[in-house]
């Protein structure tokens, strides 16, 4: 084999090796940064986001129409400041409200969007105003706790 | 008394004989196998010097490596995508799919079953070249012309496999994930944003990759440091080569998994 076919091989066996290693790095771990292409962002404000993660899905009526692009802590009203990336082809009222959501009862956590009755769309960096936090089973259950205790009390 | 135990005597002391005799000459391989890892490193630098050489070898141990490594990762991440869903869905967890092959792949499997194949693909024929030039007296044949064999003809194919190995590695766990895709995602229709989601809050580059490249670059030294030794040491017969192909696969299969044991009880230790 010729010298030059052998050193193009080889060539195109560490060019084929480090694009691995960079889809490992930037696909496959958390180094990735998101497409903006056909879509638009919103951004609502929670008390609590719960186990919310960055990238989860933005749902209605359980179709997946967006992205969670970022999540941030703003504090100066201490919520969590949450972008929605949502798709073009989705046009949402401008009083939809979102609330955090789980799939399951252990599954992941998504943000759920409930459709109102404006006429006015949501446009990019426009404000969810209605929000829904995460249920936080540990305060659920506490909660009960406390009512059953209370209810249970000499009067 | 001492008379009608005579034979069984002799017998216990043959036996010690025989005991003491091995230990010695496993020493003394052992001992053997340092110098000549440490005389392939002192010399590696005609390896660079002249990367040609070293070039060459990537191609016969790394390039056509390619295929096997490329169609067995294939094939693994589909079947852990396949094997992976069963069980996920049982608990409704199927979106964890893309979490369950990365990090298996990119932990474990990508490293170890890599290296495994690029022992028996590349190190068996490391060792049977090396061990014909020795029986065909080429080896000497160089000494004769005042050309070091270690330097012209071990140390480039060490550097080969360093270098081979890593990449080789990180080709089989995308070929992996990318497998477990197609099973996952597009075969049984797992949500490919959280499939990717997931993955990608739960594989850390720091901790998970780099971690699994430097399994990688371990697992090459040791396969073609025993490659080499096997092949220079080797009886210059054809049953000494074939022994010595025989002793490489073997010997670097169990030495990559021991060492794959070592390197994750000090890399995932304090991981929840």
């Amino acid at each position: 084999m010729s010298k030059t076919v052998l050193d193009l091989w080889v060539g195109l066996f560490v060019i084929a090796g480090v694009a691995a290693l960079l889809f490992l790095a930037l696909k496959v771990g958390s180094m990735s940064t998101v497409n903006t292409s056909d879509s638009y962002q919103v951004i609502a404000r929670f008390d609590n986001i719960g186990g919310l993660k960055s990238r989860a899905p933005v749902k209605s009526a359980g179709v997946v129409v967006g992205r969670v692009a970022d999540i941030s802590f703003d504090n100066e009203t201490f919520e969590a400041a949450v972008t929605l990336r949502l798709d073009k082809r989705y046009a949402f009222p401008k009083d939809t409200t979102a609330a955090i959501m789980t799939s399951g009862l252990l599954g992941e956590q998504y943000i759920g969007l409930e459709a109102g009755g404006d006429s006015l769309k949501l446009k990019d960096k426009d404000r969810i105003l209605i929000t829904q936090s995460a249920v936080v089973l540990e305060n659920l259950i506490g909660q009960f706790l406390y009512g059953k205790a209370q209810e249970g009390a000499p009067e | 008394m001492s008379t009608t135990f005579g034979w069984e005597r002799s017998v216990l002391r043959r036996s010690i004989e025989n005991l003491g005799q091995r230990t010695i000459q496993g020493v003394w391989r052992i001992g053997f196998a340092a110098r000549f890892f440490l005389a392939t490193l002192l010399h590696s630098g005609t390896a660079f010097r002249r990367f040609g050489l070293t070039i060459r070898e990537i191609y016969f141990s790394g390039v056509l490596s390619l295929i096997i490594i490329l169609v067995s990762g294939l094939f693994v991440g589909m079947v852990l995508g396949l094997q992976g869903y069963e069980t996920l869905q049982t608990y409704g967890s199927e979106e964890a799919l893309g979490v369950l092959v990365a990090l298996s792949l990119v932990r474990e499997l990508g490293p170890v079953v890599a290296a495994l194949l690029f022992a028996s693909r590349a190190g068996s024929a490391i060792t049977a070249e090396i061990g014909l030039m020795k029986a065909t007296e080429q080896l000497s044949a160089m000494e004769m012309m005042a050309v070091d064999p270690i330097a012209r003809v071990v140390a480039p194919r060490f550097w080969a496999g360093v270098i081979s190995m890593p990449l080789l590695a990180a080709l089989f766990s995308a070929m992996g994930i990318f497998g477990g895709y197609l099973v996952g995602v597009q075969l049984i229709g797992v949500d490919e944003g959280s499939f990717w989601s997931q993955m990608q809050s739960a594989v850390d580059f720091e901790q998970d990759i780099l971690n699994g490249v430097i399994k990688s670059v371990v697992f090459g030294i040791a396969i073609t440091a025993i490659a080499l030794f096997e092949g220079y040491d080797a009886p210059p017969t054809a049953e000494g080569v074939s022994g010595a192909t025989t002793r490489t696969v073997v010997t670097s299969s169990l030495v990559v998994l021991a060492l794959d044991f070592v390197l994750t009880a000090f890399m995932f230790r304090g991981l929840n």
